[in-house]
């Protein structure tokens, strides 16, 4: 885990914004002295106006692993004050402040030791393993999803992975590089859910998500998957339920969620 | 402050005294939890203090309504940045229900139902620092928000509140709990943005 040394307010750059979705965008930002992170951590951007009014957020890190650059995705609340700002005035070669990583609890690491630290508690942090990892995203909590998915390919790491993810039309999509196919893709297997318009062709009818896509998309309780979930509170909490009454451990559900300030 | 950031103006410049360095109002109530929301049904609730003689207290719902019950003004700030002014909860204070208990120990470990633990001094928790609170806003604490009932110290990062509080343990030395061990502050006082380690 990252010590207070590692973890001082740092100043980055901003090396690359492009769309991601019609109401996010990716930023790609070089930190100096950023340490690195494990997959699923988070981190604080400051703002701060010329008069020194400052106002800071917490983003999930889409990317994992050593180097000093960490990738965001950010969507932009219409009523926000740093998302609007993040999404359509940050430009290549701004410079922010951050601080991190941040976070010890919904994190996954490729081949860090055996199980069982983990499950006794530990300190918070999971290792891999034979158990499969189900991972479940909502709209824009798929991000730190998708930096467990980018760990576990760049690790060529065996573990089943699965991913149920649940956005409102095609366009929406958080990295569809990274969730594109399966192709070359160790044991990953992507479900989508659309909510509100599906691909032409689609073959299911657009609708939120349900107890039996649940049930029929994620590794079964039988399995002793590790599940981490991250969306709106809503979603967290229903698919949390469902999860626990179709027979899955809570102690191996991990949640974090989204929303409230902007 | 040094450093600014080309082009942002931000929004408020009139800014509340009531708001810790680094926190945004916010006029919902966000959640923040590791796991599932636990279920407790209040006929099986119950809240016990334990002290290093091991003898715990041990209050039923109905035990615990039939004590002194408080209402609760006060702002909550939690670390992911976001503060919620001028809650209301009801709730029994910490005074009233450390008043037959005996220690000389000075750290208290709070455990949830879940499995969820948080540090905290024990003089943070007296004096009128601290609840078992089971009513936000005139209504029974939905169980997201920790109902039915959770530990409320407002003058820390919210984290330190318990949801689904279950016991408060007494131990001889500060040790860390689940978030505590997980990255964020042993202590958690937001005027002094103690997050993080």
């Amino acid at each position: 885990m990252s010590g207070a040394s590692d973890t001082a307010w740092r100043v980055g750059t901003v090396v690359e914004v492009h769309p991601e979705t019609p109401s996010a965008r990716r930023i790609i930002i070089d930190v100096d002295g950023w340490p690195g992170n494990i997959a699923g951590q988070h981190l604080d951007v400051r703002l701060t106006a010329p008069d020194g009014y400052s106002a800071t957020r917490s983003y999930s890190i889409a990317s994992a692993g050593p180097g000093s650059r960490v990738d965001l995705a950010v969507d932009k609340l219409p009523d926000g004050e740093v998302s609007p700002f993040l999404v359509d005035d940050l430009m290549v070669g701004d410079m922010l402040e951050i601080h991190g990583p941040l976070g010890g609890w919904f994190v996954w690491e490729p081949d860090a030791g055996p199980d069982a630290a983990a499950d006794a508690g530990g300190d918070g942090r999971v290792a891999a393993s034979a158990r499969p990892v189900q991972l479940i995203g909502g709209g824009s909590g798929v991000v730190p999803l998708v930096a467990m998915i980018r760990s576990h390919v760049a690790a060529d790491d065996s573990t089943p992975f699965r991913l149920l993810y649940s956005v409102r039309t095609p366009d929406d999509v958080f990295f569809p590089d990274v969730l594109a196919d399966d192709g070359g893709v160790p044991a990953l297997r992507v479900d989508l859910i659309y909510t509100r318009r599906a691909p032409d062709g689609w073959p299911v009818t657009p609708a939120r998500i349900t107890r039996d896509v649940v049930e029929s998309s994620v590794f079964p309780a039988s399995d002793n998957p590790r599940v981490y979930l991250c969306g709106s509170t809503t979603f967290v909490e229903t698919v949390a339920e469902w999860l626990v009454d179709l027979g899955h451990d809570p102690r191996s559900i991990r949640t974090e969620r989204f929303g409230g300030t902007s | 402050m040094s450093f600014i950031t080309r082009g942002f103006s931000g929004r408020s410049r009139d800014r509340d005294p009531r708001i810790p360095p680094g926190q945004t109002e916010v006029g919902d109530f966000p959640v923040l939890s590791a796991g599932p929301t636990p279920h407790i049904d209040t006929a099986e609730w119950e809240f016990s203090i334990v002290p290093e003689s091991g003898e715990a207290r041990t209050w039923s719902w109905e035990q615990l309504m039939a004590e002194k019950i408080e209402e609760v003004t006060t702002d909550i700030h939690c670390v992911t940045h976001w503060t919620k002014l001028g809650t209301s909860w009801r709730g029994v204070s910490l005074d009233t229900l450390f008043a037959d208990v005996e220690t000389s120990q000075d750290y208290v470990m709070a455990h949830s139902y879940g499995g969820y633990t948080t540090n905290v001094p024990l003089d943070e928790l007296l004096n009128g620092q601290a609840w078992i609170a089971f009513e936000f806003d005139g209504e029974p604490l939905d169980p997201e928000h920790g109902g039915p009932a959770r530990l409320i110290v407002p003058h820390l990062y919210f984290w330190k509140s318990a949801k689904w509080v279950r016991s408060l343990v007494m131990m001889a030395d500060d040790e860390p709990g689940f978030w505590e061990q997980s990255g964020y502050h042993i202590h958690g006082d937001p005027w002094k943005e103690e997050r993080y380690w």
